[in-house]
């Protein structure tokens, strides 16, 4: 009875590696098309294995040409690690407060900062934008990382995570003197560490990913983000496939393994929060 | 370590017992060190928030009832009453990225059937369950514009992989995808059927440990068939994540941004135009301030109409 089971398992396992392989068959061609000569990229029946291989002098032009990767991955670096570090600092701060400490007022900011949450962040670009240019934070990478600082996801989730740590835990070490800002530290964050690494990896993803606050808020080529590069990027060769598929691999295969290296994190961190970037 | 334990629970019962002498007098901490500690505390957040999210919603209010550019200087906004809103609700440009939007949500029930299904059988009849949702997470967590450029060529009309696949299958005249009138459309539903897919079944597949395993004994002792258990089990208890999933997905319809701007920049001819990309062009392409701030007040009443409408459906359509 389980031998026969498995078995059935097993073809099912089968029959859906298959799918999957289809599923990822973008993946696939763009990671081919990258390694190819342009003469080769369209050909039919398609080659997945290059028989003229340029891929040293594809991703060399991708990566020192004209739109230097080598820059657009220094800038998205820098501004997804201090977002990272900078948004989940706050969140950390926020959550702590509105979880543990007794304050005057505070449901009702914090329903006011959760009602922020659904607000289309599109509605929001036009006036930031006449902000950012008033306090001259338009075209900087400062301005960049403060957009993508204040998150209520973060301070939400972070909540949930303080709201499960006993109030008597806390309660003691207040009797024995310790201010809030030494229970934050000491008791606090060290047990809400596995909440913070998934939201830091939720972030680091979201912001990596970001198009839409780049491409209104910065101007300067030398400032640009990986993103942004790759859509400048495939407009000057937008007739050179295997170069703009050097750029998408350059764009998405990093991410890809930070990903598979912090999977359980970031899946349980989605299924946690429910909600997308 | 008994003795331990014991101490441990003593200091923990004379806390207690000093805690609840305070709560006579009041709450156990509260007063001026509190709060400001609590402000100090959420401070960074909520000043965050007011600047970058509060004070913006307020002034799009203002500013959607001039007549503005930007450019020109904050002494030549000129008070015109409602006629952004009078204008723009008779614009034909935004009435057709109204419907397109509208059009745009089909993705949503594709999306959900298939990730419920691809769910329960990952849940219950596979082995390596954790590759499976690796591979079906990859494209939700990708760059959006990087994948709309890898589109853009596998739906080439002529030379693009995808109608080479067709014509060797013997289809005479394979869509022209992003190029056509028609199929522009349907191209940016399957891509974002194809990103949100991983999403969706992740959520599901917690949602799916959520129902109790007898009921499927009970029903295989019955002799329901797996269909059967299926949907008399599986879809009438999931019901709650798939509402959930089913809002978020309409939500988020309306904030797809990225993909249309590189894959078809609302092209060809306004095939694939939709709210978010007409404001984008007024506001930064067009740089009519004050009326791009009305298509902001416009679409934030949208969104909050379905946010509403999700608290009452939430009542009525969810099964428990």
């Amino acid at each position: 009875m389980t031998a026969k089971l498995d078995i059935r398992k097993l073809i099912v396992t089968f029959i859906m590696i298959l799918i999957g392989i289809a599923f990822l068959m973008p993946f696939l061609w763009m990671i081919s098309a990258s390694f190819k000569v342009e003469k080769d990229v369209l050909t039919f029946p398609i080659q997945w294995i290059p028989q003229n291989w340029n891929a040293v002098e594809n991703y060399k032009e991708v990566w020192t040409g004209s739109m230097p990767f080598l820059l657009l991955y220094w800038n998205s670096i820098k501004v997804t690690v201090l977002t990272t570090l900078v948004s989940c600092t706050i969140s950390c701060l926020a959550a702590y407060g509105f979880a543990k400490i007794n304050f005057k007022g505070r449901n009702f900011l914090f329903l006011i900062v959760l009602a922020t949450f659904m607000i289309p962040p599109q509605t929001l670009l036009v006036t930031q934008f006449l902000l950012y240019r008033w306090v001259g934070l338009y075209d900087t990478h400062t301005g960049l990382i403060l957009l993508n600082s204040f998150s209520v996801f973060g301070t939400f989730m972070l909540r949930q995570f303080y709201l499960g740590i006993s109030n008597e835990i806390i309660e003691s070490a207040r009797m024995d003197g310790a201010g809030h800002f030494r229970i934050f530290t000491s008791i606090a964050l060290p047990l809400v560490r596995p909440a913070i690494a998934t939201y830091a990896i939720l972030r680091f993803i979201w912001t990596w990913n970001d198009f839409q606050n780049p491409l209104i808020f910065l101007r300067s080529k030398e400032l640009y983000t990986i993103q942004l590069g790759v859509q400048s990027f495939s407009d000057q060769h937008g007739s050179v496939y295997s170069l703009m598929m050097a750029a998408s691999v350059s764009a998405i295969v990093p991410l890809l393994i930070i990903f598979i290296i912090g999977q359980k994190n970031v899946i349980e961190g989605i299924q946690l929060g429910g909600v997308k970037g | 370590m008994n003795s331990e334990v014991k101490v441990e629970t003593k200091v923990i019962q004379t806390t207690k017992s000093k805690v609840r002498k305070k709560i006579k007098n009041g709450s156990p901490f509260s007063g001026w060190r509190e709060n400001l500690a609590g402000y100090a505390f959420i401070g960074p957040m909520f000043i965050g928030t007011s600047i970058l999210v509060l004070f913006p919603i307020l002034s799009s209010f203002v500013l959607s009832f001039t007549d503005w550019n930007f450019v020109s200087g904050y002494q030549n906004a000129k008070f015109v009453g409602f006629e952004n809103f009078s204008k723009l609700l008779t614009n034909p440009l935004f009435q057709k990225g109204l419907l397109n939007n509208v059009i745009l949500i089909l993705a949503v029930p594709i999306t959900l059937l298939l990730s419920l299904s691809l769910a329960v059988i990952i849940n219950k009849y596979v082995y390596l369950k954790d590759l499976f949702k690796v591979i079906y997470f990859m494209p939700f967590i990708s760059s959006i514009v990087a994948v709309a450029v890898v589109f853009q060529v596998l739906f080439h009309p002529t030379k693009g992989p995808i109608n080479q696949l067709l014509l060797k299958l013997g289809v005479e005249n394979p869509p022209g995808w992003i190029a056509d009138v028609t199929f522009a459309l349907p191209s940016v539903i399957l891509i974002m059927v194809w990103t949100g897919i991983g999403f969706n079944l992740i959520i599901y597949l917690a949602g799916l440990q959520n129902i109790p395993k007898e009921l499927y004994e009970a029903a295989q002792i019955d002799g329901a068939t797996a269909w059967l258990q299926f949907t008399k089990i599986t879809i009438p208890l999931v019901s709650p994540t798939t509402f959930l999933l089913f809002v978020t997905g309409v939500i988020s319809s309306f904030k797809v941004f990225d993909l249309i701007i590189v894959l078809t920049n609302g092209g060809p001819a306004n095939s694939t135009i939709t709210p978010v990309v007409y404001l984008y062009q007024q506001a930064f392409i067009e740089l009519k301030t004050g009326y791009a701030s009305a298509i902001s007040l416009v679409m934030f009443v949208i969104i909050l109409i379905i946010t509403y409408i999700q608290f009452i459906g939430q009542k009525k359509w969810v099964n428990y």
